[in-house]
């Protein structure tokens, strides 16, 4: 027993504070918000404890995911994260594919297209809520105006103020900034396969869609992984760059993370903590899966 | 290696230790002795640019002049028209950390914090420093709440409902350039004249400028009295002319521009100073954006009231509250003396462009706009305003809001428009 303790007590002393640290704030708040989600704690009086709130557990789940209003911010998250994940994937996978083979400039090119990610999510929103004004014909400026330079008039169009496709505008601006980094990861994936692989295969006669079909792909498919999961949860969490393109008041480009802010200042807690527990339980859906399948292959 | 790994673990967790430590304590000492005797005052507000800053600092002259022995903090919180002041507030108020006096819009927009027992009343200041005199009575009414109570002193009044109109414009479409309707079936007949011209026929711009132009809307149709009644609950929403003033919201809407949710108030503003559009409803903070472009009234640009409602001032003003724990209590009643004092309203609405809430100071001092604002004060039946939190609580301010993007973006038709704002009004 004592030697034991030995073994096992100063590490854990160590790792107690960080431990404790993280048991109350990362994990204690989310019990909080989850006590506070089953609540109807929707008035400024109740969350100060002026007025009475009662425990009406999932009612506010219920009642929430009932609404039109919320359905069409859920909706709207799905489109948003459809989008995104097919277009960081397709471009960043198509621009490591091109800089794979020796290119000349390559380092150039790969700065090129990693640069974005260096811009913050505000910043780039305020540019591209520019870029994509709504104006259009006459009154065009921005994209819209552009479409009208190279006589490509029929592409112009509301961007984000159309009702039902809105955000697939504000995707835009996301791939832009998150392709780099998803090119980045194929390459250094890439990279990673040693040319006698490929010699071998080639060796084996086999042609140049073979060798990517058995020999590389398989090889990348840990890295898809990672760029799914990293830009999945990413969109999921998406906030900052809809706010500074768009307000939270408009109906058109509405996600739950939108719904959350509007509830808080409306000094409806109860309602706010039953969004971001949603959010929370979407992010798991995604993350744990990944997280199992880490730990098996680790284990192998 | 063993060795280096532990110490590299202890010396991170005592950082995070030594971290969390200094955050708990940082609250604690600001607060640290003013106990009694007021040394400072925090105030707390959204004015950190523009015309709101210079109307701040000139206060804050008067003030230092007033109370020369207390020092003023600035705790301004600049960005998003107040929202992330609001936000930060609301944080502050809830760790019970509160400022010693913020802005806020006076009127129902204080309820919340009311409600949530985070303001004093300050009834009792408005006898001492004489403020129940020096304000009008309609204003007194509107302030306080059913058992008599008033928990803020307003610094300035705003109007809402003002058409700000480019003549240049009116003039090459054949129209009056005077501007002035009795009511909106004239200024929509005018909009749709405009429209052939290749002008934008009415400005507006994001959501909230929206709900401010609906409340114009209201206030045109149903007249005054029966648009407080929205607020009170005697004036049905549901009821055929509140249909029909909506009717005319969704086609006044349809003269405005497409790129509107884009923009904020400045931008709209902009494109009647530039010609781009003939009208825009705008509050008359926007008086600024003319004149520092050196527009002139009268020739560059027209100001009268919104369509329909002459005779109205539907009227906003922002106020300064005293705020329950507030660190300085002394300080907190020397700044809302200066607030509500005479000095201090013509300096600090001299500035700002707005008038002073008080019936006693002297309009030659003012501008020729707030001349004519200071007169209508005086003697126009007083409304509240909905988008600037003088008629309804954030909540229900907020769920309006939701509403009114959903219905200008195409999303619900009428009907659902209708009800959903009955639902808001509801609470």
């Amino acid at each position: 027993m004592r030697k034991k303790l030995r073994r096992v007590g100063p590490p854990l002393l160590l790792l107690a504070p960080s431990l404790l640290l993280l048991g109350v704030f990362v994990y204690g708040l989310i019990a909080a918000n989850f006590q506070m989600s089953f609540t109807d704690n929707h008035t400024a009086a109740q969350a100060t404890g002026q007025a009475p709130a009662a425990a009406v557990w999932f009612d506010n789940y219920t009642a929430l995911l009932a609404t039109d209003a919320f359905q069409h911010s859920l909706l709207n998250l799905l489109l948003f994260t459809a989008v995104f994940l097919a277009g960081t994937m397709a471009m960043g996978f198509g621009w490591a594919w091109l800089l794979e083979k020796p290119v000349k400039g390559e380092g150039y090119f790969r700065s090129i297209y990693l640069f974005p990610m260096a811009v913050s999510f505000v910043a780039s929103g305020v540019v591209w809520r520019w870029l994509l004004n709504s104006n259009q014909d006459e009154q065009a400026s921005g994209l819209n105006r552009l479409f009208q330079i190279i006589g490509l008039d029929f592409l112009q169009n509301n961007w984000w103020n159309n009702v039902t496709f809105g955000i697939i505008a504000i995707a835009i601006p996301a791939i832009w900034q998150l392709s780099g980094y998803v090119m980045a990861l194929f390459l250094a994936g890439f990279r990673g396969i040693p040319d006698e692989l490929r010699e071998a295969a080639r060796m084996d006669g086999a042609t140049e869609l073979q060798l990517y079909r058995h020999v590389l792909f398989p090889q990348l498919s840990p890295v898809a992984l990672s760029a799914l999961i990293i830009i999945g949860h990413m969109s999921l969490k998406s906030f900052d760059l809809i706010m500074s393109i768009s307000k939270p008041a408009n109906y058109q480009t509405k996600v739950p993370a939108v719904d959350m802010y509007v509830f808080k200042s409306s000094f409806d807690y109860a309602n706010a903590a039953a969004v971001g527990a949603i959010l929370l339980v979407i992010v798991a859906a995604v993350i744990i899966p990944y997280l199992i399948h880490t730990h098996r292959e680790e284990k192998r | 290696m063993r060795v280096n790994r532990k110490s590299a673990g202890a010396v991170a967790s005592a950082a995070v230790l030594g971290l969390t430590l200094a955050a708990c304590g940082g609250g604690d000492s600001d607060e640290a002795g003013s106990e009694g005797g007021a040394d400072q005052v925090e105030v707390f507000t959204w004015w950190a640019a523009g015309s709101e800053k210079a109307g701040l600092d000139a206060l804050v002259g008067v003030f230092e002049e007033q109370h020369p022995d207390i020092e003023f903090v600035n705790g301004a919180v600049a960005g998003g028209a107040g929202s992330a002041a609001k936000d930060l507030l609301q944080t502050r108020l809830q760790a019970q950390d509160p400022p010693d006096t913020f802005q806020a819009h006076a009127g129902a927009e204080l309820q919340d914090y009311i409600d949530a027992a985070q303001i004093e009343d300050v009834s009792g200041l408005y006898d001492e420093f004489g403020l129940t005199d020096a304000f009008p009575p309609d204003l007194v009414e509107r302030l306080s709440t059913e058992d008599g109570a008033i928990y803020s002193i307003p610094s300035n009044i705003h109007r809402a409902n003002v058409l700000w109109a480019n003549p240049t414009v009116l003039e090459d479409a054949g129209l009056d350039t005077s501007a002035e309707y009795e009511d909106l079936d004239a200024f929509i007949a005018d909009l749709e004249t405009l429209d052939g011209e290749g002008v934008t026929p009415l400005s507006v711009a994001t959501t909230w400028t929206q709900v401010h132009l609906l409340e114009t809307v209201l206030l045109a149709d149903l007249g005054p009295e029966a648009y407080q009644g929205l607020w009170d609950g005697s004036t049905d929403w549901e009821s055929d002319e509140v249909t029909g003033a909506l009717e005319d919201f969704e086609t006044i809407m349809s003269f405005t521009n497409a790129d509107r949710d884009g923009l904020d108030w400045p931008e709209a503003t902009q494109q009647v100073i530039d010609g781009e559009a003939a009208f825009n409803i705008m509050g008359d903070w926007a008086v600024a954006a003319f004149e520092e472009q050196d527009k002139e009234l009268g020739t560059d640009f027209v100001a009268v009231p919104s369509p329909g409602t002459d005779g109205v001032f539907d009227f906003l003003a922002d106020s300064f509250t005293k705020p329950v724990g507030a660190p300085d209590p002394a300080g907190t009643d020397a700044w809302l003396e200066t607030v509500g004092s005479l000095e201090g309203q013509v300096a600090f609405n001299k500035a700002k462009g707005s008038i002073p809430a008080r019936t006693d100071a002297d309009p030659a001092e003012f501008s020729e706009y707030q001349q004519t604002a200071i007169e209508s004060f005086a003697n126009d039946t007083i409304a509240s305003s909905l988008a600037h939190g003088a008629a309804t609580p954030v909540a229900t301010l907020n769920a309006i809001s939701d509403a009114t993007s959903k219905f200008t973006t195409g999303a619900s038709d009428l009907d659902a428009y209708q009800s959903e704002l009955a639902a808001a009004a509801q609470g």
